[in-house]
């Protein structure tokens, strides 16, 4: 039970892209923090992402994920440490700026607009046109026929592409964000809490779709609190608390088990299990946590004693 | 190798590819799906009703003077609701077009200017007094209520003020005998004859600025973009839509309609009250209302204002060929919104769950 964490210095000098062998990171930041007034909402974040990996963001909720993602999406700014895409400084200033740049966001809220049927929202903010000057006008039947195809080439079956998007399932409206993030030729997909609110066959579908758009070569960041949807999926995994970094993994090196405890945290468990004692609580929930508490705590000490956390 | 059996016979012509699952539905049903066809249905029930009681209604000259008092409010109502469309509204319209008005009035008066300089500036300070209100909601951050009843204010206290400052009285000066006034009359303000029919050229505008809304709402990028703002300004901005000047646009595209028909005010009177316009603003999206646009925005069409429009033109002159006594107009009117909203709904809620 050996977990090493990975040192972004020698995964920046050594490691070659698998795909396209070049020796830069496709999207890599180094020591990123920002605070909002005084409150520091994130600290010296050390990430990479790579074509064709899918680099998993873990974390409780205030954990700092939506932070660090608002910041490669180009909605905040950092205040410190870099931001490189394929090796160059950079600091978007707007949403625009960081879609030019290949990278795409699909937000928890999944920035669809329900009213609007699916090839709309499919092509919203990047519309064909045709004709010229001020007559241009919208390419509809092409936009319908480029949306029935790229959703049925991710596996999507959709009915009828002219209903509003607010009519799909969850997973569906997912699925058709993703789809939408790799047609207008993402190089990066952000994917906010996909499977939050998700049934488990949904979240199945969905982790599947992440696969696919891994599978066509793009660097996926998945921000996600639940280890057991990230570890399948996942290459590297990024563990954020506070704000800070407590622990960043490449697959090999970490198992389902240890990512648990790890992020649940087994201290904290049982400090909980002893307040509930305190409190008189019901003795089954006591014991209950106080079960839990005992198997984190043996896998937490496994992860402590092999892998020494460097500040 | 298993074999299917096909339940239904072989057909000689193969029938078009189309999903299990979506169940054909009736051009009805999809026809009821539309956000206007409340405000359809309301029109055409006020029609029948007015021609029962009405002999003269159904008259052309009566229709024409139906169309021409829609008009009136079908050329604020486009601007109206394509910016409720985008999540908006604006309480100065009603005061922004006799603005639009004085300024065009007052500034050719004073300096015995072409009337056609005071028309151009006019433009510039109604897409201006748009650009402000879109701005200063865009940089607070307010409700849309609190800006423009702001700018409603300022603008009623500015019409009556500077009137009386600039011409020492409550009305603008008479500009009937200047330079150009005949040839913008002609353009804001006259008439053409179709069959025998006196039609006010406001109709022609009105339909000429429906029909480019509509082309803009439902074939444009700026239309996707005005759905988009209205339906979730987020969502909009995180794919890229440019929210702010979207939005800001829209407020000027409306500053633009005030524009034609406070021009249209001025060259058909020749002189402006600079108290009027106060409460117009509500008829305005009252219309677009009527014409099923949502107050929270994302919904709608131009067609439908432009519906709403003219299911008030027809109980504005409606009750006074019927020679009722027009004080009941106001009930009248406030019954409608209110049916015409209720009946938006529940049309709404039934096309969308079949």
């Amino acid at each position: 039970m050996n977990a090493k964490e990975i040192d972004q210095q020698t995964l920046l000098q050594n490691e070659k892209d698998p795909l396209t062998h070049t020796p830069v990171h496709l999207l890599s930041l180094e020591g990123v923090g920002k605070h909002y007034g005084n409150i520091i909402a994130l600290s010296d974040v050390t990430m990479a992402v790579d074509n064709g990996r899918v680099t998993c963001v873990l974390g409780d909720n205030g954990a700092g994920k939506s932070t660090l993602i608002k910041i490669i999406a180009g909605l905040h700014q950092h205040d410190a440490g870099v931001l490189n895409i394929m090796g160059e400084e950079r600091k978007f200033t707007s949403p625009r700026d960081a879609l030019d740049a290949g990278i795409a966001t699909v937000y928890q809220d999944l920035a669809v607009v329900p009213l609007m049927p699916i090839w709309r929202n499919f092509f919203l903010g990047s519309e064909l046109t045709s004709g010229f000057g001020p007559f241009k006008s919208l390419d509809v039947e092409k936009m319908k026929a480029i949306t029935l195809k790229e959703l049925a080439e991710m596996g999507i079956d959709l009915r009828d592409v002219e209903q509003p998007i607010g009519q799909l399932s969850g997973g569906e409206r997912q699925c058709v964000a993703i789809a939408r993030a790799v047609y207008f030729g993402a190089k990066v997909l952000i994917l906010d809490e996909p499977t939050a609110a998700l049934g488990v066959k949904q979240s199945g579908v969905v982790l599947r779709y992440i696969l696919q758009a891994r599978d066509r070569g793009l660097g996926v960041i998945f921000i996600t609190h639940n280890p057991h949807h990230a570890f399948p999926v996942g290459d590297r995994f990024l563990l954020l608390k506070r704000g800070k970094s407590i622990g960043y993994y490449d697959k090999k090196d970490i198992t389902l088990d240890e990512l648990t405890a790890q992020m649940a945290g087994g201290a904290e468990l049982a400090e909980l299990a002893h307040e509930l004692e305190q409190l008189g609580g019901h003795s089954d929930v006591v014991k209950e946590v106080q079960a839990e508490v005992a198997g984190v705590a043996d896998v937490a000490d496994a992860v402590q004693a092999g892998a020494p956390r460097h500040a | 190798m298993t074999q299917t059996i096909s339940k239904t016979p072989p057909s000689k012509t193969p029938a078009p590819v189309t999903d299990e699952r979506v169940a054909k539905r009736n051009p009805l049903q999809k026809l009821l799906g539309r956000p206007e066809v409340g405000a359809l249905v309301g029109a055409i029930v006020l029609f029948v009703f007015f021609a029962s009681v009405s002999q003269t209604f159904i008259q052309p000259n009566a229709f024409a003077t139906v169309l021409y008092g829609s008009s009136t409010i079908g050329i604020m109502a486009v601007g109206v609701s394509l910016l409720m469309i985008g999540g908006e509204f604006d309480l100065s319209t009603g005061v922004a077009v006799i603005s639009s008005a004085l300024t065009a009035s007052m500034f050719s008066w004073y300096f015995a200017t072409n009337v056609w300089i005071g028309v151009i500036l006019a433009l510039m300070v109604s897409l201006a007094i748009g650009f402000i209100n879109g701005w200063i909601l865009m940089k607070t951050k307010l409700p849309s209520f609190i800006v423009t009843l702001a700018s409603f204010l300022m603008l009623t206290g500015l019409n009556l003020g500077l009137t009386r400052l600039i011409g020492g009285s409550v009305s603008s000066p008479s500009i009937s005998a200047m330079d150009g006034f005949g040839s913008a009359r002609a353009v804001f303000a006259s008439s053409v004859t179709i069959g025998g029919v006196d039609v006010k050229i406001t109709v022609f505008i009105w339909f000429a600025l429906v029909a480019v809304a509509s082309w803009v709402l439902l074939r444009t990028k700026v239309g996707n973009w005005i759905f988009a703002v209205g339906g979730d300004a987020n969502a909009a901005r995180a794919v890229g839509v440019p929210v702010k000047a979207t939005k800001i646009g829209l407020f000027m595209a409306v500053g633009f309609c005030g524009w034609i028909l406070g021009m249209h005010n001025l060259f058909a009177f020749d002189t402006v009250q600079s108290g009027e316009g106060i409460g117009n603003e509500f008829l305005y999206i009252i219309a677009a209302v009527i014409g099923g646009c949502l107050l929270t925005g994302g919904y709608g069409s131009a067609v439908g204002g432009a519906i709403g429009a003219f299911i008030f033109g027809m109980a504005n002159k409606g009750i006074v060929y019927a020679q009722w006594n027009p004080d009941w107009f106001k009930f009248f009117l406030g019954l409608m919104l209110l049916l015409a909203t209720i009946v938006n709904l529940i049309v709404k809620r039934r096309a969308e769950l079949k």
